[in-house]
C-alpha cells in the first residue's frame, strides 16, 4: 500500500507503547505466598518443563493445582512449554522444580516481558494490520488512523504487558479466525478460530456468530450440492484442529475428562469477585447466590444468556454477511459477558475485540465502549499498581480517536446506524427526534461519572463498613453502560435489514 | 458537544502531537527511577515552551507546494521532526535533562529573527547564553548576522554592504539587552568576587581532549587514527613499549593525557582549529546575507564545526546541530539529504547513553520510528527531485544496522570483551564520525556553490 512507511511508524509507536507499560509493575509483584498471574504463567513453565504431558492436569506431589493449577487448554501449555526451552537455555533456576517458586528478578522479567511481545508481534499485530488494510472504501490515512487507534487500546495493553497474560495470542487468533471468514477463506479462518479456542476457552464467547455465519453461507450455497461439501469440509476441519491439540490427551478417558473439569469449574459458583455483569450487580441489591440453589443458578444463566443472543445470531444465520458477522460477534459476546457463569472482568476483552474490528463505522460508540471497558478494570489495574500506565494510554487513546475520526462531529442518526430505528419508532412516535440529542447526553454523564468514580477511588479511603464501596461502584456502573450498550447493538442488528435491501453493494 | 467537536476539528493536528509526544513522555517515566517523580514531570512541563518554539517555527515555514494531503504538508513534517525528535526524547526523559526548555529558546529566538523581531531574537539568546554556556559555540552566527542585517538596515543592490545606514541607535539597543540580561545573571557573582571560580567551573580545560566516550567529531578519528599508528608502531618495533601510557584515552576516565604517535592536542589548538572552522561561514554571512535562511545555515555550520574541533566535546551537542537543521530540511532537497545523514548518524552516536536492558528496545523502537519516519516522509515531500541519496550514502546509513546488531548483540557474548571492553564503543565513535564529518563537509559545500537566494522571504 502507499504510505507503508505511515503503517510501519504506527506499528512501531504501538510497540514503544507496549515496552514501556511492561517496565511497571505486574501482578502479584512482590506478594507472597500466593504472588499473581506473572506466577502462575511461570509456574506453568516449571510445570509443563519438569513433568511429563500425562500429569499436567493431575493433582500429584509435584503438581498441586492448588497453586495456579493449569485451568487453560493444552495450546495454553504447548507455549508454555517453549517458553520454558528457552527459559532453560538462558537460566534454568527461572524454571526449577519446586525451588523456583515465587522467583523474582530483573532478568526473569525481562524475558517474561519480551515473550508477551513477541508472541504479539507474531499474532496480534500482523492480524490488526491486515485488518485495516483490508478495511473498504475508505481512504489510506483512515486506514492508518483506525491501526494507531486500535493498537493503542488501551485494555489490552494494560493487562498483557502490565498484569501480564497472553490475550494477545488468543485474540489474535480469533481476528485471524475473523479475516478469513470475513475474505471466503472458510477453512483457514475456521482452523485460525479454532486454535484460538484451543488457547482460551473464553474464545467460546465468539463461537455462536462462527457458527451462524459459516452455517448461513452453507445455506447460502444450497445444502444440496456446494454448501453441503462447506459444511463437511468446516466440520473435518474443526475435528482435525482438536484433535491435534488434544492428541495427547486422548490415550485415556480419564485425561480428557480432567482437562475438561479443569477448563469449565462449574462448582465454583456464579460469580467470583467483583465484575461487571448482571449478577454480581444484581446481588448488591440482592444476594443470588444465596437465594437460588446451584443447579438452578446455571441453568437461569445459561437460559438468560441464550435469550439475549438468539435472535442476532439468527439473523445472522438467515442473512449472512461480513458486516452482519462483526456486528453479531460484539453483541454475543457482550451477552455472554453479562448472563454467564463465572466471568472474570477480564473476559471484557472479548467484547472489545470485535468493537475495535467495528471502530470504522460507528466511531464514536465504538470509543465510548471502550473507554468504559478500560474503565471497567479498573480496580484490578490498581491492585497492580498501574495508574499512570493505565491513565496515560486511556488518554492517548480518546486522543487518538478523537483527532482520527472526528468522533464529535458524527452523532447523527445516520452515523449512528440508528436511522433506520428511528425511523420505524416515528411511525408510531411522530416526535421522536431526539434520539441522538439523548446519547450524546448519555456519553458526557458516562465519561464524567467514570472520571469522578476514578479520582475518589486513587484519593479517598472507602467507610469502614463497606470496604468494597468503590470496586462496586466502578463495576455497577459498568455494567449499566454495557446493558445500554447490549441494546443498542442489537438494535443495530435487527433494524439493519432495512438497510440491507437499499444498499446497493451487496458483500 | 459542539465545544468539543470545536476542539478536536481540523487544525487540531499540532495540538495532537504535541499532546500525543508528551504522553509519551509519561509512559517513559519508570526507565529511569532515580529521580523523584516531581523532577520527571517538571522536565514535561518545561517542555510547554517547547512545543509553542516548535508552533512558532512552523509559522515560518513556507507551504508553498499545495498538499491537499495533512501528512505531505511541510509544516507537519517538520512539527513531527521537532516534536518527536529521538536525540531529545532520549537525552531529556531518559538520560533526564532540561534541554527541550533551552531548545525551545533557541527555536524561539530563531523564529523571532525569521519573524523580524530581531530585539525579541537577540534578548531570548542572552537568556539563553546564561542559562547554558555550550551556546557559546552558535553566538558568532548570530552576533554577526544582527550586526549585518540589523544595524545596517538597507543593502546596495547587488547585496553588499551600504555602510551609511549604519544604525547606532540598534547597535545600542542590542547591546544594552544583552548587558542587562548579563547584569542579572552574573551579577550577584561579580558582587561576591567569584566570578573567575565561575568561569573555571564553566570552561574545565583539565577534563581532556574527550569524554569517557568519544564524542564522534574530528578528535575521535584523530584518536582513531593514533592508535592505530601506535598498533602499528609497536607491531613494526618502531616504537619502545616501555614509553607508551597504557590504556591512556580507552581507560573511561575523564582525565588528560598524551597522544603517542602523532602531536598532542592542546586547548589553545581546538580553539584555534574551531576559529579556522567556523570563519568561511562567518564571511559568507557577512559579505553574501542572504536573510535568516542564510543566518540559519551560518549558525549549523558553527555548531557543527564546533563540534568537529571543540575541545571536551559532549556527543549530545549534536542536537545543536540536529534540531535548526529541520527547519532547512524541509525547504530544499539538498538540506534534506544533508540533514538526514546528520541526524541518522548523530541519534546513533547517542546509544551508548543507554545501556541497560530495559531501554535496549525503547532506544531501538524510538530510533526505528524516527529514522523510518523521517527518510520516507522527506523523500515523498521531494520525490519530484533527484533521489535524496547516492549508493556510499545509502550504503553507510544501512551499516548501521550490522553495527547495532555486532556492538549490543555479538560482541557481548565473545571473549574480546573481557580483553578489549571499549571496542564497541571505539566502533560506535568512528563511525558515526566519518558520516557527521561527510556531512559538515556537504553542507559547507552547499554554502559556497548554492546560487544567493532572494533577498528577504514573506514570513
Amino acid at each position: 500500500m502507499e504510505k507503508w512507511y505511515l503503517m510501519t511508524a504506527v506499528v512501531l509507536l504501538g510497540l514503544t507503547v507496549r515496552w514501556t507499560v511492561s517496565l511497571n509493575s505486574y501482578s502479584g509483584a512482590g506478594k507472597p505466598p500466593m504472588f499473581g498471574d506473572y506466577e502462575a504463567q511461570r509456574h506453568w513453565q516449571e510445570i509443563t518443563f519438569n513433568l511429563p504431558i500425562k500429569q499436567w492436569y493431575f493433582n500429584s506431589s509435584d503438581n498441586n493445582l492448588q497453586y495456579w493449577g493449569l485451568d487453560y487448554p493444552p495450546l495454553t501449555a504447548y507455549h508454555s512449554l517453549l517458553c520454558a526451552y528457552v527459559a532453560q537455555f538462558i537460566n534454568p533456576d527461572w524454571i526449577a522444580l519446586h525451588s523456583s517458586r515465587g522467583y523474582e528478578s530483573q532478568a526473569h522479567k525481562l524475558f517474561m516481558r519480551a515473550t508477551v511481545l513477541i508472541a504479539d508481534l507474531l499474532i496480534y499485530i500482523p492480524a490488526v494490520v491486515l485488518h485495516c488494510c483490508c478495511l473498504k472504501e475508505i481512504s489510506t490515512k483512515k486506514k492508518i488512523a483506525n491501526a494507531l487507534c486500535i493498537l493503542l487500546y488501551p485494555g489490552l495493553i494494560l493487562i498483557d504487558y502490565g498484569h501480564f497474560q497472553y490475550n494477545s495470542v488468543s485474540l489474535g487468533l480469533a481476528l485471524w479466525g475473523v479475516l478469513g471468514v470475513s475474505c471466503d477463506w472458510d477453512l483457514l479462518g475456521s482452523l485460525a478460530f479454532c486454535l484460538a479456542v484451543n488457547y482460551k476457552q473464553m474464545e467460546l464467547y465468539h463461537s455462536l456468530p462462527f457458527f451462524g455465519f459459516l452455517l448461513g453461507k452453507c445455506f447460502k450455497k444450497g445444502l444440496k450440492g456446494k454448501g453441503f461439501v462447506l459444511f463437511v469440509k468446516l466440520a473435518g476441519t474443526v475435528v482435525a484442529s482438536f484433535t491435534l491439540c488434544w492428541l495427547p490427551f486422548f490415550t485415556e478417558r480419564a485425561q480428557a475428562l480432567q482437562v475438561l473439569r479443569r477448563l469449565f469449574p462449574v462448582d465454583r459458583g456464579l460469580f467470583e469477585d467483583k465484575v461487571a455483569n448482571i449478577w454480581c450487580s444484581v446481588s448488591v441489591f440482592l444476594k443470588i447466590k444465596d437465594i437460588l440453589p446451584h443447579h438452578v443458578q446455571i441453568i437461569v444463566s445459561f437460559c438468560l444468556t441464550l435469550l439475549s443472543l438468539l435472535p442476532a445470531c439468527v439473523k445472522l444465520t438467515l442473512q449472512p454477511s461480513p458486516k452482519a458477522f462483526r456486528f453479531t460477534l460484539v453483541s454475543c459476546a457482550l451477552s455472554f459477558f453479562l448472563f454467564s457463569f463465572q466471568v472474570h472482568e477480564k473476559s471484557i476483552l472479548l467484547v472489545s475485540l470485535p468493537v475495535c474490528l467495528v471502530l470504522s463505522e460507528i466511531p464514536f460508540m465504538s470509543t465510548w465502549f471502550l473507554l468504559v471497558s478500560t474503565f471497567s478494570m479498573l480496580p484490578l489495574l490498581l491492585k497492580d499498581d498501574l495508574l499512570m500506565p493505565s491513565v496515560v494510554t486511556t488518554m492517548a487513546f480518546f486522543i487518538a480517536c478523537a483527532t482520527s475520526f472526528s468522533i464529535f462531529e458524527k452523532t447523527s442518526e445516520e452515523e449512528l446506524r440508528l436511522k433506520s430505528f428511528s425511523v420505524s419508532v416515528r411511525k408510531h412516535l411522530p416526535r421522536f427526534t431526539f434520539l441522538p440529542r439523548i446519547i450524546q447526553h448519555l456519553f458526557i454523564i458516562s465519561v464524567i461519572t467514570m472520571v469522578l468514580l476514578t479520582l475518589m477511588t486513587v484519593t479517598l479511603d472507602p467507610p469502614q463498613k463497606l470496604p468494597d464501596l468503590f470496586s462496586v461502584l466502578v463495576s455497577s456502573v459498568s455494567c449499566l453502560n454495557f446493558l445500554f450498550f447490549l441494546v443498542y447493538f442489537n438494535i443495530i442488528i435487527m433494524w439493519d435489514s432495512k438497510d440491507g435491501r437499499n444498499q446497493k453493494k451487496i458483500h | 458537544m459542539a465545544a468539543l467537536s470545536v476542539m478536536t476539528g481540523g487544525g487540531s493536528w499540532f495540538l495532537a502531537l504535541a499532546l500525543g509526544v508528551t504522553l509519551l513522555k509519561c509512559l517513559l517515566i519508570p526507565t529511569y527511577s532515580r529521580t523523584l517523580l516531581f523532577q520527571r514531570f517538571s522536565v514535561i512541563f518545561t517542555d510547554a515552551l517547547f512545543v509553542y518554539a516548535v508552533h512558532e517555527c512552523c509559522k515560518c515555514v513556507d507551504g508553498k507546494k499545495a498538499c491537499k494531503e495533512l501528512t505531505e504538508k511541510p509544516k507537519f513534517i517538520l512539527s513531527v521532526l521537532l516534536l518527536w525528535n529521538f536525540g531529545l526524547l532520549i537525552v531529556d526523559h531518559i538520560h533526564f535533562q532540561y534541554n527541550g526548555f533551552l531548545f525551545g529558546l533557541m527555536l524561539l529566538s530563531i523564529a523571532r529573527l525569521f519573524q523580524k523581531r530581531h530585539m525579541e531574537g537577540a534578548f531570548l539568546f542572552a537568556v539563553l547564553l546564561h542559562f547554558k554556556h555550550i551556546y557559546l559555540y552558535v553566538a558568532p552566527a548570530y552576533g554577526i548576522y544582527l550586526l549585518r542585517s540589523y544595524c545596517f538596515t538597507a543593502n546596495k543592490p547587488d547585496g553588499s554592504i551600504r555602510w551609511n545606514t549604519f544604525s547606532f541607535v540598534r547597535l545600542i539597543s542590542l547591546g544594552l539587552t544583552v548587558f542587562l540580561v548579563s547584569a542579572l545573571s552574573l551579577g550577584p557573582f561579580l558582587a561576591l568576587n567569584q566570578l573567575p571560580q565561575v568561569f573555571s567551573r564553566l570552561f574545565p580545560f583539565k577534563r581532556g581532549l574527550c569524554h569517557a566516550y568519544w564524542a564522534p567529531n574530528f578528535w575521535a578519528l584523530y584518536n582513531a587514527l593514533d592508535k592505530v599508528l601506535s598498533v602499528i608502531g609497536l607491531q613494526l618495533k618502531l616504537l619502545d613499549p616501555k614509553k607508551i601510557p597504557k590504556a591512556s584515552m580507552t581507560s573511561g576516565l575523564v582525565q588528560q593525557f598524551q597522544h603517542t604517535v602523532l602531536p598532542s592536542v592542546t586547548p589553545l589548538v581546538t580553539l584555534i582549529c574551531t576559529l579556522i572552522a567556523i570563519l568561511p561561514s562567518i564571511f559568507c554571512l557577512w559579505f553574501k546575507p542572504q536573510g535568516p535562511r542564510g543566518f540559519l545555515r551560518c549558525l549549523i555550520l558553527c555548531a557543527l564545526s564546533s563540534f568537529m574541533f571543540g575541545w571536551h566535546v559532549h556527543e549530545k551537542a549534536i542536537l545543536l546541530a540536529i534540531l535548526p537543521m529541520s527547519l532547512l530540511s524541509v525547504g530544499k532537497a539538498g538540506d534534506a539529504s544533508i540533514f538526514l545523514i546528520l541526524t541518522t548518524t548523530g541519534h546513533y552516536s547517542l546509544f551508548p547513553l543507554l545501556f541497560t536492558a530495559p531501554e535496549l528496545p525503547i532506544k531501538i523502537l524510538l530510533m526505528l520510528l524516527f529514522t523510518i519516519y523521517s527518510i520516507s516522509s522527506l523523500k515523498t515531500l521531494f520525490r519530484k527531485e533527484k533521489p535524496l541519496f547516492n549508493w556510499m550514502e545509502t550504503f553507510y546509513l544501512l551499516g548501521l544496522g550490522p553495527l547495532e546488531v555486532f556492538c549490543e548483540f555479538v560482541f557481548p557474548f565473545t571473549s574480546w570483551k573481557l580483553k578489549y571492553p571499549f571496542i564497541p564503543l571505539l566502533l560506535t565513535s568512528v563511525y558515526c564520525a566519518v558520516g557527521i564529518t561527510y556531512a559538515w563537509f556537504k553542507l559547507y559545500v552547499s554554502v559556497f556553490t548554492d546560487p544567493p537566494v532572494g533577498k528577504t522571504k514573506k514570513q
